[in-house]
């Protein structure tokens, strides 16, 4: 009786284990897949429609606002140690080695990602997987690589879009609104160490556009064939993918330094 | 043994393109299969009966190699199937249709990409003898000028002959049709009926339906298997439906216009 929460702790690491070699297994499709011909360009064409252009009002959106923030914060700390002349290095290096890509990757997740894990679960309750099964077409190749694949381009493409947004937000509240000098503005944007920062920007965000399409088709693809599959297959993306992203980005920072 | 009501002899189980024999499966304590034995003569239409949960989608997924059984050998097209990979399985997937009972036709593609989608994906043939096969076979089941709509645009019965056209536009050896007449209107049914006994006899293919259908399956079987506490009871209607098994009867006269007999009404409470 008194082994049974150490039994419960067991059981669960075993099944987290068991869980992250089946996702290692399922990577590993996913790559022979993706060199595996033929090039499913059109349908990948496709997947960064849906995942990234239907994406763009809202990451857009969001960095300007992110921005606009960031411009209105910093600018009140700084002005007490009358350094708002800085204004354009805080928003930059900011938004450049961490909001961009961690903002970007919860919005993507939010959106795509979710939208991604509950199209594969539908499919799976629908029996369209196994339609394709019977027709000697592997689902992995035809459906999931090219999603997966997806979200690994328009991540990174998307972070550079918010923190271009979020640069412009945080300009027109400093300068039009707080009246920080416009010149000091972009010039403090100098400080943005240019291969360093924005390479490890864009590798950050590849990084979790590769982890957020690995989560979503997985747990998509792995689903309870029901409505309530197809729900839990959503939320759990959403919250494992979040939280994968913050630790991971956590990591990347502490090793590399960006 | 009850699965044995008719003796197949030794020269139809060897012409038999689908054959189990002593099949076991079970799901945790629930065994689907108790050394399940049938096969099914070639170019003729057997229909697979049984109540709700008797196996009959379970026995289809088995026979396309989506689970593999605990025990017991599956042959397909004279290929053991149960110890085969997944690119074997493939090549033995190429010899069977399937008709799925919600049709699984992919929602994000027209009618026509796809009942193409086999041609496209596992043949060479160019876009024109594509379009050409693909048009054949959606005029075969009656759906020529809907080549254009989606799934979603599609009725219940339109659905059935879609997955009908896309389960034989390879000119599979084997067809499996899972539940074809269920939440069908009985004008409908009798259509797809037809339909299955048309592609039948004009491609030769073996059929095997999953049914509940009563009246359609003495209509257009040369044999039924009926599933029962994981066993595979064989026989021609006639046969079936004269049964003195208890179990069979009941499921035969279901229907009827006498009382249900006690058994059933227990059962009910």
């Amino acid at each position: 009786m008194r082994l049974a929460p150490i039994e419960a702790l067991g059981f669960r690491s075993i099944r987290y284990v068991a869980t992250a070699g089946r996702m290692a297994v399922f990577l590993g499709q996913i790559l022979r897949a993706v060199v595996t011909p033929p090039t499913r360009l059109r349908r990948l064409v496709g997947e960064v429609y849906d995942s990234g252009v239907l994406s763009l009002l809202i990451v857009c959106g969001s960095g300007v606002a992110v921005g606009a923030v960031l411009g209105l914060q910093g600018y009140s700390t700084l002005v007490r140690f009358g350094a708002e002349n800085s204004l354009g290095s805080v928003v930059g290096l900011s938004l450049v080695r961490e909001l961009g890509p961690v903002l970007t990757g919860l919005l993507v997740t939010g959106r795509g990602g979710s939208a991604m894990a509950a199209e594969i679960a539908s499919m799976v309750a629908t029996e369209q997987l196994d339609g394709l099964r019977m027709l000697s077409i592997d689902p992995v190749h035809l459906v999931v690589a090219p999603k997966a694949l997806a979200m690994l381009f328009v991540m990174p493409l998307l972070a550079a879009l918010f923190t271009t947004f979020g640069i412009f937000g945080g300009y027109v509240v400093g300068v039009h609104l707080l009246g920080v000098d416009g010149g000091t503005y972009l010039n403090g944007l100098e400080s943005v160490d240019f291969p360093n920062d924005v390479a490890g920007s864009l590798v950050k965000s590849a990084v979790f556009g590769a982890l957020v399409g690995l989560i979503a088709t997985y747990r998509g693809y792995t689903s309870e064939p029901s409505s309530a599959g197809v729900s839990r297959a959503t939320t759990s993306t959403v919250v494992i993918a979040s939280v994968s992203i913050l630790v991971v980005d956590y990591v990347i920072t502490a090793l590399w330094g960006v | 043994m009850p699965n044995a009501m008719r003796q197949e002899s030794p020269r139809d189980v060897a012409q038999a393109p689908l054959e189990l024999r002593n099949v076991w499966l079970a799901f945790g304590p629930r065994v689907v299969c108790r050394d399940l034995s049938c096969s099914f003569p070639r170019g003729a239409i057997t229909v697979l009966m049984g109540g709700s949960g008797a196996g009959k989608s379970t026995l289809f997924r088995l026979i396309g190699g989506l689970l593999r059984p605990d025990r017991g050998s599956i042959q397909v097209a004279g290929e053991e199937i149960t110890g085969l990979s997944d690119s074997g399985l493939g090549r033995v997937r190429r010899r069977i249709g399937m008709m799925f009972q919600g049709g699984a036709l992919l929602d994000a593609m027209t009618l026509f990409e796809n009942v193409a989608l086999p041609l496209r994906e596992r043949t060479k043939l160019s876009e024109r003898e594509v379009t050409a096969k693909v048009m054949e076979s959606l005029e075969a089941v009656g759906l020529a000028d809907a080549e254009g709509l989606l799934p979603s645009q599609l009725s219940g019965g339109m659905v059935k002959r879609a997955a009908l056209a896309r389960a034989i536009v390879m000119s599979p050896e084997i067809v499996l049709a899972d539940e074809p007449f269920s939440g069908l209107d009985p004008v409908t049914l009798r259509r797809i009926e037809a339909l299955l006994v048309e592609t039948n006899r004009g491609l030769g293919h073996t059929l095997v339906v999953a049914s509940h259908h009563i009246a359609s399956a003495k209509r257009m079987a040369r044999q039924i298997v009926f599933l029962r506490d994981g066993l595979a009871i064989c026989g021609t209607p006639e046969e079936l439906e004269k049964s003195a098994d208890p179990g069979i009867a009941e499921f035969f006269h279901a229907d009827a216009d006498e009382p249900a007999p006690m058994s059933m009404h227990t059962e009910a409470r």
